[in-house]
């Protein structure tokens, strides 16, 4: 299985989603610059934290325009695996490929802390690994995280099951205390919180390990499900 | 040469006349001498050329004989000071490299921009040597936290440290923060970076070969920052708000790109020189370029990127504006250069070349708008031997009995008020709007003694801390430079590594004032003893003068930056007490000694007497045993006693393990003496049941003094003295005080 990273310019915490996907899986890797104009090599696309051009305009309005977005979309609708994680969730949520939008947290200040999160969703290729309803630690740091969008959206990402995460305690004042969500379909999942911060029980978590292991144990059942038939 | 370019800037003969320069705090004498190295008169370019290259700032005029008196090289010290940053070697190719700057003067009058660029510049410090930044840190200071004013300044600067490290992607890993009178209206911020590099990747700023393009690097130069360098050589005074224009605007969006252009460009091997922008712009950094390799340089500023139209080549050269560099290469690798800059969107042009004739010469449309000697510049400011007197308030504070208050019998109470008390209470209100965990190699957060940050790849760590008591030094500038380098490094050895060397940051008043230049003197005395005995060289740093305000000078505030090297992420320990059942040991004695403790002011409202005294071969004898302890896993958390003495310290440790803890202090003092004296040398340890035998008895066999005072247990903290009960309160109750004082007075 290989993985994209995407850089964009002011993304920062590539290094870490490249870094979580070598330790915890052993699978390639690729950074993948924001001009690209062919994913066809990836089967999971990353995209990653950071200020991409500075969080100017608004978290992820300029990025949403990167040449390499138009590949994100076209991956999606092949059914490939696409994570955005927070300012990753905030493109996919300006590039209309998630629901919703991210606003500025309510005490208006960046929020840096472990956050308990619990698993709402488990029948999905990001969380088969979790139990449903357990609750896992993983890192929020973010000024834009505050989930917000309208009652018939909300609406349906509750029938389709499209709430992934949500926080034991609200730290940003997101609607319903989502943390992550999900397309329709479930193969895009954005979230602000850091998956891939939480890999290692030295740095603090390893609760964010099992988000990989799902990713690539999904792609494993489909791919052989594929060589079978 | 000499004809003015600009219809508004005075002719050279109007600036002798009208004694123009002394505006740019440049004195008769020295105007003398710059007539002397130029034989003529400067012309306006020329003479706010030599105005901030001969700053304090910039030339250290007025401090430059007391840092001779530091330690600077030791076996392990790769670059000492002098470049960008000090480099230490830390084995396996690889080093780290460190330096604290100050950004008092714009932070005073623009908190946000002036803490988010002195963030900026000292991160490009770090990357201009070529190192990647790990980890930012910082030590503040601010009024006390009442008046709306101090709020606001505590608020942005805090704001603009998180602005920029968060949005550039380099963990801000820890510092420290003090409130006292003394800092009110004149803050000080000083930030701090570690970076890591390879042995062979390490720059220097030099302009080597002659005929060599010299390439400008970043966002195009404005009239941002003019004459920042000089603005934070001087007294802030009233007029100082409308010096705000003095101050620079960030853009870390920016600084990321050119530092990533940067990295990539000296990782493909061909620069051979680079510096970066900082204090007094192109000025600094072509002159010293220059002076380093013993070049001259010559800058067509018509090629410069410029950002308003109609710009001065004094403006050009005065600006301040944030995120450029200047870069040497041969001409055959013009184009790799380029190339890079041109996929990372960041500008880059040729705006000058190496020549052989030791000059700095400036065209501008056509003209020579400047010629100066660039020995001259860099190496020719005189130099100023300051007289020094004893203070009043020093012989004064001999006699005070700090003693002469009664006795505090509610020591529960006491406790809860120096918790409270913003300098001690928990600082997580500031560090959430840090991003630690960026670069996810943050193995010890902000909260403990020191940050530890792991090194990938190896089995590695690098433990850094910031420290300084302003109190102390005052009250004792030579006891108070001890005590800040020590307890850098005790922290360090706490958090389980070697201290390798310090950076420091020598915040004072007006050098001109006989009573702030013996502080200085004193201090600096007390901090280069304490690196030689603790072999923990100075490797570089940054001297911040004139902190004053209407009501006099700030506390003398040497800031000491630690970095420390953790040799196995096993030894990584934290201050939280861990298990129920783990043994407390005390190290070191506890004397009579509230001179300028936190139970003094936050109980008592005063600053009086004598700080606690420190005998540095105790302190060596200590930290090694204690690091000799951690390593050979004996101990389960270690804590250094500071601020608040002993009750605080078991506080902290209580709550950040969450647990509580029993113990009995058998001693002679009167009980509030017991617990919040202040007594230097001092760490509180803990181990499993069946370690502590061990620990105590290697820890006996090094003449450390040790007691067994207790167990964690339980959830309260229950403090005996004499076996009769002193202090019972619960943990979770500590802990509520201590997180909710500052929020609270945030509201």
């Amino acid at each position: 299985m290989r993985f994209a990273v995407l850089v964009f310019p002011g993304s920062n915490c590539d290094i870490d989603c490249y870094k979580a996907v070598e330790d915890t899986l052993g699978e390639p890797v690729d950074y993948v610059w924001h001009t690209a104009t062919d994913l066809s090599a990836y089967d999971c696309i990353l995209v990653p934290g950071g200020f991409s051009y500075g969080d100017y305009l608004r978290c992820g309005a300029i990025s949403r325009f990167a040449p390499v977005m138009a590949e994100v979309a076209k991956a999606a609708e092949q059914g490939k695996y696409i994570l955005g994680i927070c300012n990753g969730f905030q493109i996919l949520t300006e590039a209309g490929l998630l629901p919703g939008t991210l606003r500025r947290n309510m005490s208006l200040k960046f929020l840096c802390h472990d956050a308990v999160l619990r698993v709402e969703n488990n029948e999905t290729p990001f969380t088969s690994d979790y139990a449903k309803g357990e609750e896992i630690v993983v890192p929020i740091a973010h000024g834009e995280g505050n989930y917000y969008c309208d009652e018939e959206t909300m609406a349906k990402l509750k029938a389709n099951n499209q709430i992934i995460f949500t926080y034991a305690s609200n730290p940003n004042g997101s609607l319903n205390d989502i943390a992550g969500i999900s397309n329709e379909q479930g193969n895009v999942v954005g979230m602000m919180p850091h998956p891939e911060r939480a890999v290692d029980s030295l740095l603090g978590s390893e609760d964010g390990k099992r988000m990989f292991t799902s990713i690539l144990k999904a792609w494993r059942d489909r791919h052989d499900a594929a060589v079978v038939r | 040469m000499t004809q003015q370019l600009s219809a508004k800037e005075p002719t050279a003969e109007q600036i002798a006349e009208q004694q123009i320069y002394k505006q740019m705090g440049v004195s008769d004498s020295e105007y003398e001498l710059i007539c002397g190295f130029l034989g003529r008169k400067p012309n306006y370019t020329e003479i706010g050329v030599f105005s901030v290259m001969w700053s304090e700032h910039c030339a250290y005029k007025n401090s430059k004989p007391l840092l001779r008196r530091f330690p600077v090289t030791g076996p392990r010290v790769l670059m000492g000071p002098g470049e960008g940053a000090g480099i230490v070697d830390i084995g396996d190719n690889q080093a780290v490299v460190f330096k604290i700057e100050s950004h008092n003067h714009p932070s005073a009058v623009e908190p946000y921009q002036g803490a988010a660029t002195g963030v900026g510049g000292i991160i490009r410090d770090i990357f201009s040597m070529g190192a990647r930044p790990v980890a930012v840190l910082n030590s503040l200071r601010f009024g006390k936290l009442e008046s709306d004013r101090v709020k606001y300044l505590f608020e942005h600067v805090v704001s603009g440290i998180a602005g920029y490290g968060n949005c550039i992607g380099i963990p801000t890993v820890g510092g420290e923060v003090m409130f006292d009178d003394s800092y009110d209206g004149n803050p000080l911020v000083n930030a701090m970076c570690v970076g890591l590099i390879d042995h062979d990747k390490i720059q220097r700023g030099v302009a080597k070969g002659v005929g060599n393009p010299v390439f400008y690097v970043g966002p195009p130069t404005g009239r941002d920052g003019i004459h920042g360098a000089t603005f934070a050589s001087e007294e802030l005074t009233e007029e100082s708000e409308a010096k705000r224009t003095a101050v620079q605007v960030g853009d870390p969006f920016m600084e990321k790109l050119v530092m990533e252009s940067c990295l990539e460009l000296i990782d493909s091997g061909i620069v051979l020189g680079i510096q970066d922008m900082g204090a007094a712009g192109l000025t600094c950094s072509s002159a010293e370029m220059a002076s380093k390799a013993g070049n001259g340089l010559e800058l067509y500023l018509d090629q410069v990127p410029q950002r308003e139209e109609g710009m001065t080549p004094y403006e050009m050269m005065l600006s301040e504006s944030q995120e450029r560099m200047l870069f040497v290469v041969e001409p055959k690798d013009e184009a790799q250069a380029q190339e890079i800059f041109d996929r990372w969107g960041v500008i880059c042009a040729k705006v000058g070349k190496v020549t052989d004739d030791g000059r700095l010469k400036l065209f501008h449309h056509g003209e020579v708008v400047g010629d100066m000697p660039v020995t001259a510049l860099v190496d020719e400011c005189p130099i100023y031997d300051k007289p020094s007197a004893v203070p009043a308030y020093y012989e004064e504070n001999a006699k005070v009995d700090t003693l002469r208050y009664p006795e505090v019998t509610d020591l529960g109470g006491a406790l809860e008020t120096v918790l409270a008390s913003p300098t001690v209470a928990s600082k997580a209100w500031i560090y959430e709007q840090y991003d630690y965990m960026v670069r996810t190699s943050t193995a010890v957060r902000p909260g403990s003694d020191a940050a530890v940050v792991t090194i990938r790849g190896t089995r590695k760590g690098l433990a850094m801390t910031t420290d300084c008591n302003g109190r102390y030094v005052y009250l004792d500038p030579e006891v108070g430079g001890r005590i800040a380098v020590s307890e850098a490094a005790r922290n360090i050895v706490c958090s389980g590594a070697e201290p390798l060397a310090i950076t420091d940051n020598l915040n004072f008043g007006s050098p001109e004032k006989p009573d702030i230049f013996w502080q200085m003197e004193k201090a600096v005395d007390g901090m280069a003893e304490a690196c030689r005995v603790l072999d923990a060289p100075v490797i570089g740093g940054n001297v911040s003068l004139y902190n004053e305000n209407a009501k006099g000078a700030i506390y003398p505030t040497p800031v000491v930056g630690m970095v420390g090297l953790v040799h196995d992420v096993d030894h990584i320990t934290t201050q939280g007490f861990k298990k129920e059942g783990d043994v407390i040991l005390l190290l070191g004695n506890t004397k009579a000694e509230l001179g300028g403790s936190e139970f003094q002011s936050a109980v008592h409202g005063v600053t009086e007497g004598r700080p606690p005294e420190l005998d540095l071969n105790v302190e060596r004898a200590l930290l090694d045993t204690v690091l000799a302890a951690i390593q050979q896993g004996l101990v389960q958390s270690a804590h250094d006693l500071s601020e608040g003495g002993l009750a605080v310290a078991l506080a902290e440790s209580c709550i950040s393990g969450g647990i509580g803890a029993q113990v009995n202090i058998d001693t002679e003092l009167r009980h509030d003496v017991a617990l919040f004296s202040e007594s230097q040398s001092r760490i509180l340890l803990s181990a499993t049941p069946e370690k502590a035998a061990e620990l105590e008895k290697l820890i006996s066999e090094r003449s450390v003094p040790v007691n067994v005072i207790g167990r964690v247990e339980g959830t309260s903290l229950v403090i005996d003295i004499n076996r009769a009960s002193a202090l019972n309160k619960p943990v979770e109750g500590l802990k509520q005080v201590w997180e909710e004082a500052i929020p609270c007075l945030m509201k």
